[in-house]
């Protein structure tokens, strides 16, 4: 059987093919763009939202697939079927993470898409770590590497900085004029390969924080609100009906954890299948010497932290795997695992125990997780207020918004009954 | 000061006022067919005049409706839930639980000991909704179908997961002649059944029950089997519509005059804020020009008031409705008759032979054809000549109409049907499962629940400006969508337009799974009732870019094809027609009664029917020994092998067990691997007791412990499999997490599914009586053989301090020993199978599924079913071995999915073998490996047949799945033939 697929070769990016990219992390992803400039790409990250990319996801795509691939393949067709792009000289690129959950198949399925409408000459690009797919190209060079992984710590520091400013700022905007701001200044240091080291990096969170600190804030302190889930629909907002919108609009502080930990986490799944099965001890070791390497970066962000008590930190990867030991197994490690288990215990202990998890509606790694877990959550930690909600493209916001407002009304109520408490 | 609560559901508006005290001093409940802004006026407006006299109040809005309703105008909201709780704080101090059903959302609240509180997930919406449907579909009242209820003497079992399934069980029983007073309380039992499956999750429903909103206030029957199946003693309080008005009156907000609420809500008015999608027609002139071209599309008639002679009848006996039709002996359509079946199609095929015999003494029927779910019934009822499966059925008219055809879609009321056709025969079918069944009735239920005629709600749907988005996911969806567009502001025409297009959007994407117009060829005929709406055949037109043709007997056609069929048959076998005569049909009866089938251990609830000539019909069976006598045909079913070679591994005395008993639950994982464990505890010392295999009281045994209503089927049984280890006493259950299968080498890697992988993560974390008992859950990969027994020995030598390493590594080499020689010997038994088939020209079919797919509980016994059929049955494991490791054009890197496709690739190499694959419902790797096993099958020519299960018992569309197929394949083979001996 061919399995001819069209690849991004080198004289495609030497004759500077448009490489599109769907949006998953508002601040993360508006990195990409210019770090891949400087190392010779052309990326553009699509921001098509609307009805459309629904439509065109399902038709395309197996309609009982998951809303990720439904939703990031619609974006795709969206934007190849708008016009706006020179079909010839354009490429699309993924992140393929690996692993047995069906989202590791998301890129056949996209190239089956284009095969059925008529576009399978143009190439896709995977993004992984597992060594899927390799050749062509694109190539991740370590200067590539080391600016998309500061780019990641730095949106981490961002989106908790921000999170927990812009609910009480006084001057409505000036949190996001800050991030504008930041992420101006990194490009410029990028163009000239600083902001890399662990030093500067060090040195630019402290200043982050230092700026976010100084935005003048009021206000009793807000319903806190952590978001957990599917990778794409806890952070994409268009896999998640904006989500993040309409807390904001429920007046509500939020915080959902950054993407470090699912990528220590997917370093540390190999330690553990090598723990649970056996292996390759040389893989062992240079697993564990990767973790190790990243989790230093993850120390300078909490140190800088701990500097700042008017921030809440989170919690650091070692305690929050430390937090789901005895919940269920370090071996479930489809999709999120163990680790959105883990998160929702972070997120009730650092004051966060209104919990919303996001899933694709039938994600089936999330049955275990997810909802699978939330029972015994609850045995362990009375006070958490989990709610499940399912992501589908047929599912109508207002059902999902009416589940949201259960939650946040007895979060509020529970709030009361707190500081009456305390009053006492 | 007064304070006004108004809770605006789905489906009805209540509204209470409570005075300074906190007492009742008026109450309202109505159904606002979803005309939701004017209704909440005039309830306003009526309050302000009569109640609050101009002076200040608190109003707070509450309910799923009320939301956008409360955030445009700014006046104060309540969360449903929530507003209940704080009502049963006042109102029923004491309740420790609350059940409350309303028009689409159902809810529990646990109140005592940690509050929790739930609402149904978006897949198991409509609760009210669906009952309201149900009682139409039994032309029945609600009252009336409550009373129905009450009398009932049995329940069958139907589908809990949700409406749509529920509706595919209820039909058939319906058509086979249940009674309704069963079919009323048995679907108040699936209401039930999804209510505690949906939002138990593990927290036990006891003590004092409190049931609230309007299903349980007014159907007693419904409160009756909630109390029956919990075991407790539920009270419906005062006021048990109104504790959401009650909750969210009592929640403190500014006062306002109830004019300045009216003024908002007349502002509020003609905000269009839904997804809507372009028109069905730009202009008057493309209406007209559609209509012109589509009234070209006749059939062939003669005047039945001047015919003499010979005629031909044909009979499509639909889950609905029945369509008869009768033809001259020139094929020319002669007469038509269409009828509501109301549940209960003998009297109405009986009314209309009886009208044909008396009108017509000199017509002279020749032979008939019934066709459709029907088809047996009828056919023994009345003595009909022949018998036809849909399919052929409907090819059959298409192909007098446009002999060249190359594609046939067919929406009926419950199902859909196409096929592709390839040099005059069909090469490929494509039908429904489940989840977009019912789409054509559904059209009709809304038309008539807004009171309309499904006619005039297409013509008006024609002139829509701005059609509905309703997404394609399924008609509770769909309902829930359209119920929301309403309160954005959405009119009928949008309505009726945007439910046509989610219904072509549903046979176009789901259904036949195209996107391209080439896909389906270009002689493309629509018919079926559902084509008789011209908003479906437009947005058919306008989805695909195509014109098609659509018969103007597109409703008809079933029977239209039966009757051609007779013609046919006649012709090839001359004798007389055996249909009653007029004197028969006068004194025609009919005789039904319920009774349990003792033969086997599944004990069916069979419903046999007595006709006067002699005749009898037995249905709800699960295979054919209540009817043929016979004992199955077990020697071509490699399923019931494997069943049997399973029973007698379970029942193998272990010995003693020196180290106690060990229980494995035969469930997902452990199904395969089940000689592997078996092996090694045995080994061990263990006396191994094996939980049996699933059967419905195990599902219901486990339900309430289940956390994820989309789970598949296969892994909610999981729950009652380890609560029957631990009733029996086992006091150590094994049920290990795998990440990985065994490596057979066919894929890039050798993964289980999620589910499969870790749901003894859930078990352990939801089953309450777990932690009671030693439940051994950890993970293992049979992949390491050299470091599964270091791992083993680590896990085990907790428990048993004197195991030594020694031991269980001779153990796992036993076990290893043993599972290998299971696979071989049913791949052995699987050659013998298919050699002993080959020699007597039988066809083959590859039922393919999960190892787990052999227990009967979840393959619904349509193995037994297709040996019935003729055919031999083997299984896709037993022939993955063929093959070697091939890429593919997905991520192959399942253990099982990958045999699929080894199966697949091997089987479309052979002539006389056929793939059916069983896929579970929401089972999502299957939305990848259905695709590429279609894709691998239809690139040789061959047809892809899926068959999507669940807790369905209805088997009936498998049925007409599993005929059509065989019946095309039979039609290829002799077409075949043909040209074999043309060319010789």
């Amino acid at each position: 059987m061919e399995t001819e697929h069209a690849v991004f070769t080198k004289e495609m990016r030497r004759d500077g093919y448009l490489i599109l990219v769907p949006n998953m992390l508002d601040f993360h992803f508006s990195l990409l763009s210019p770090v891949f400039r400087l190392n010779g790409y052309n990326l553009e990250v699509l921001t098509n939202d609307g009805p459309n990319v629904v439509a065109e996801g399902l038709k395309y795509v197996h309609n009982d697939t998951c809303v990720p691939a439904l939703l990031v393949i619609g974006q795709f067709m969206d934007a190849l079927h708008s016009g706006k792009y020179d079909l010839d000289h354009v490429a699309l690129m993924i992140t393929q993470t690996g692993g047995g959950c069906r989202a590791s198949n998301y890129i056949f399925l996209l190239r089956k898409a284009l095969k059925k409408a008529g576009l399978s000459n143009i190439p896709v690009i995977s993004l992984n770590m597992s060594g899927l797919e390799r050749g062509g190209g694109f190539r991740l060079t370590l200067r590539l590497v080391r600016h998309v992984f500061a780019g990641a710590i730095y949106g981490d520091m961002i989106m908790l900085l921000s999170n927990q400013t812009r609910p009480y700022e006084t001057e409505k905007g000036r949190t996001d004029q800050l991030i504008r701001a930041w992420r101006e200044k990194l490009v410029e240091q990028f163009k000239r390969d600083r902001g890399l080291s662990r030093k500067e990096i060090s040195a630019n969170l402290e200043k982050m924080a230092g700026d976010f600190a100084a935005i003048p804030q009021k206000g009793p302190k807000k319903t806190r609100v952590g978001i957990v889930g599917e990778i794409y629909v806890k952070y994409s907002p268009l896999g998640n009906n904006h989500l993040e919108d309409f807390l904001k609009g429920q007046d509500c502080e939020y915080m959902v954890p950054g993407v470090i930990h699912f990528l220590q986490f997917k370093i540390d799944n190999r330690i553990e299948d090598i723990r649970l099965y056996g292996g390759n001890p040389l893989k062992k070791v240079f697993c564990e010497a990767f973790l190790k390497f990243v989790s230093r970066f993850e120390d300078s962000m909490l140190a800088v932290l701990r500097a700042h008590p008017e921030f809440v930190a989170p919690s650091s990867y070692a305690h929050t795997k430390e937090l789901v030991k005895g919940v269920i197994g370090y071996g479930s490690k489809m999709g999120e695992g163990w680790l959105l288990t883990a998160e929702m215990l972070e997120l009730a202990e650092l004051g966060y125990p209104n919990i919303i998890c996001t899933q694709p509606f039938g994600c089936l790694p999330n049955h275990i997780n997810g909802k699978g877990m939330i029972r015994k959550l609850s045995a362990i930690h009375p006070g958490i207020n989990i709610v499940p909600i399912d992501y589908d493209p047929s599912a109508t916001k207002v059902n999902q918004e009416n589940r949201i407002r259960l939650m946040l009304a007895v979060a509020a109520d529970a709030q009361r009954e707190q500081t009456e408490g305390d009053a006492k | 000061m007064y304070r006004i609560g108004l809770d605006i559901g789905s489906t009805t508006i209540k509204c209470v006022v409570l005075d300074e005290q906190g007492t009742v001093v008026h109450k309202a409940y109505e159904r606002h067919f979803s005309l939701i802004v004017q209704k909440t006026r005039e309830m306003i407006s009526d309050l302000d005049r009569r109640i609050l006299k101009g002076e200040k109040g608190v109003l707070n809005i509450s309910g799923s409706a009320g939301m956008g309703l409360a955030l445009g105008t700014g006046i104060s909201f309540v969360q449903e839930v929530y507003a209940t709780k704080a009502a049963a704080d006042r109102l029923s101090p004491g309740a420790d639980c609350i059940i409350e059903l309303g028009g689409e959302d159902a809810k529990i609240l646990f109140l005592k000991g940690t509050l929790e509180v739930r609402m149904n997930g978006s897949c198991a919406g409509g609760t009210g909704a669906f009952i309201d449907q149900m009682a139409t579909l039994l032309g029945l009242s609600n009252p009336e179908m409550d009373a129905e209820a009450a009398r009932a003497e049995r329940s069958y079992t139907i589908a809990s997961r949700c409406g749509v399934f529920a509706k595919s069980d209820v039909q058939p029983l319906l058509n086979q002649g249940a009674k309704r007073a069963d079919v009323a309380r048995s679907i108040f039992m699936a209401v039930v059944n999804q209510t505690i499956a949906g939002l138990a999750q593990g927290r036990p429903i006891e003590g004092r029950v409190v049931y609230l909103g309007g299903p349980l206030t007014f159907l007693s029957s419904l409160r009756d089997c909630f109390d029956k199946t919990l075991g407790i003693e539920g009270i419906c309080p005062e006021n048990s519509l109104y504790y959401v008005s009650i909750g969210a009156a009592l929640q403190p907000s500014q006062p306002l005059k109830l004019s300045d609420a009216l003024e908002a809500l007349e502002l509020f008015q003609g905000s269009e804020t839904y997804a809507a999608l372009p028109p069905l027609f730009e202009t008057e002139e493309d209406l007209r020009a559609f209509r012109e071209r589509h009234a070209l599309d006749k059939v062939r008639r003669a005047d039945p008031d001047t015919y003499r002679g010979d005629v031909y009848l044909g009979i499509d006996s639909g889950s609905t409705t029945i369509k008869s039709a009768v033809i001259t002996a020139q094929g020319e359509l002669l007469l038509t008759r269409y009828q509501q079946n109301s549940g209960d199609p003998v009297p109405h095929v009986r009314a209309f032979l009886t009208d044909l015999r008396r009108d017509h003494p000199d017509w002279v029927i020749r032979a008939g054809a019934v066709t459709g779910y029907g088809e047996e019934m009828i056919r023994r009822a009345f003595r009909v000549d022949f018998g036809v499966v849909e399919t052929v059925a409907h090819f059959t008219a298409t192909k007098a109409f446009l002999p060249d055809v190359d594609f046939i879609i067919d929406i009926g009321g419950q199902d859909m049907k196409c096929f592709k056709i390839v040099g005059g025969t069909i090469d490929n079918i494509f039908l429904n499962e489940a989840c977009s069944s019912g789409c054509g009735s559904f059209l009709q239920t809304f038309a008539s629940a807004l009171g309309y005629d499904i006619a005039t709600f297409a013509d008006v749907g024609l002139s829509a400006r701005r059609p509905v988005d309703l997404g394609s996911r399924c008609t509770v969806f769909m309902n829930s969508s359209v119920k929301q567009a309403q309160k954005d502001g959405a009119d009928i025409s949008d309505i009726s337009a945007g439910l046509a297009i989610s219904v072509v959007k549903n046979a176009l994407y789901k259904v036949i799974r195209c996107s391209r117009p080439e896909d389906l060829g270009r002689r493309i005929v629509v018919q079926g009732g559902t084509f008789l709406n011209d908003c479906v055949l437009r947005a058919f037109e306008n989805e695909m870019g195509v014109q098609v043709v659509r018969p103007d007997i597109a409703g008809l056609m079933g029977a239209f094809g039966a009757a051609l069929y007779a013609r046919e048959w006649r012709a090839l076998k001359p004798g007389e027609s055996s249909v009653l005569s007029l004197k028969e049909l006068e004194d025609f009866t009919q005789q039904v009664r319920q009774t349990r089938c003792g033969l086997c251990e599944n004990h069916c609830l069979l419903t046999v029917s007595l006709f006067g000539g002699g005749e009898r019909y037995i249905s709800g069976n699960r295979c054919d020994r209540p009817v043929s006598g016979r004992t199955g045909e077990e020697e071509w079913n490699l399923y019931a092998w494997k069943q049997k070679r399973i029973e007698a591994l379970c029942a193998r005395d272990t010995g003693e067990g020196k180290r106690g008993e060990i229980g494995l639950a035969l469930v997902l994982n452990l199904y395969e691997l089940l000689p592997f464990w078996h092996t090694f505890f045995t080994a061990l010392g263990f006396k191994v007791r094996v939980s049996p295999f699933s059967s419905r009281k195990t599902y219901l045994e486990g339900q309430h412990t289940i956390p994820s209503d989309t789970v598949c089927f296969p892994a909610k049984l999981a729950h009652g499999h380890v609560e029957t280890l631990i009733r029996q006493g086992v006091q150590r259950i094994f049920y290990p997490c795998m990440s990985y299968n065994v490596d057979e080498g066919l894929g890039d890697n050798h993964y289980n599914c999620p589910v499969v992988a870790y749901y003894p993560e859930v078990i352990a974390a939801n089953v309450p009586d777990v932690k009671n008992i030693d439940f051994i859950h950890d993970y293992f990969g049979l992949d390491h053989p050299r470091t599964l027994p270091q791992r083993l020995h680590a896990v085990l030598s907790q428990r048993f301090g004197d195991l030594t390493l020694r031991q269980v590594r001779f153990a796992c080499q036993k076990a290893y020993a043993a599972y290998e020689s299971w696979m071989a010997e049913s791949r052995k038994k699987a050659e013998e199978m298919v050699r002993a088939a080959r020699a007597e020209g039988r066809q083959i079919l590859v039922l393919c599924g999960r190892p787990y797919h052999v227990d009967p509980e979840i393959n619904h016994g349509i193995d037994r079913m297709i040996t019935g059929l003729g055919a031999c049955v083997v299984t896709e494991d037993a022939l993955s071995a063929h093959m070697k490791r091939a890429p593919q054009h997905v991520l192959n890197q399942w253990t099982y999915h990958a045999r699929l496709y080894a199966a697949a690739r091997y089987i479309a190499s052979q002539k006389d073998m056929h793939l059916v694959q069983l896929v579970s419902f929401g089972c999502g790797v299957d939305a990848i490996t259905s695709d590429e096993v279609r894709e691998i099958l239809e690139g040789a020519g061959r047809i892809y047949t899926q068959i999507k299960i669940d807790e369905i018992t209805n088997t009936g569309a498998v049925r007409i799945r599993l005929r059509s197929l065989l019946a095309a394949i039979e039609q290829k083979k002799a077409l075949e033939e043909k040209e074999a001996s043309h060319g010789n």
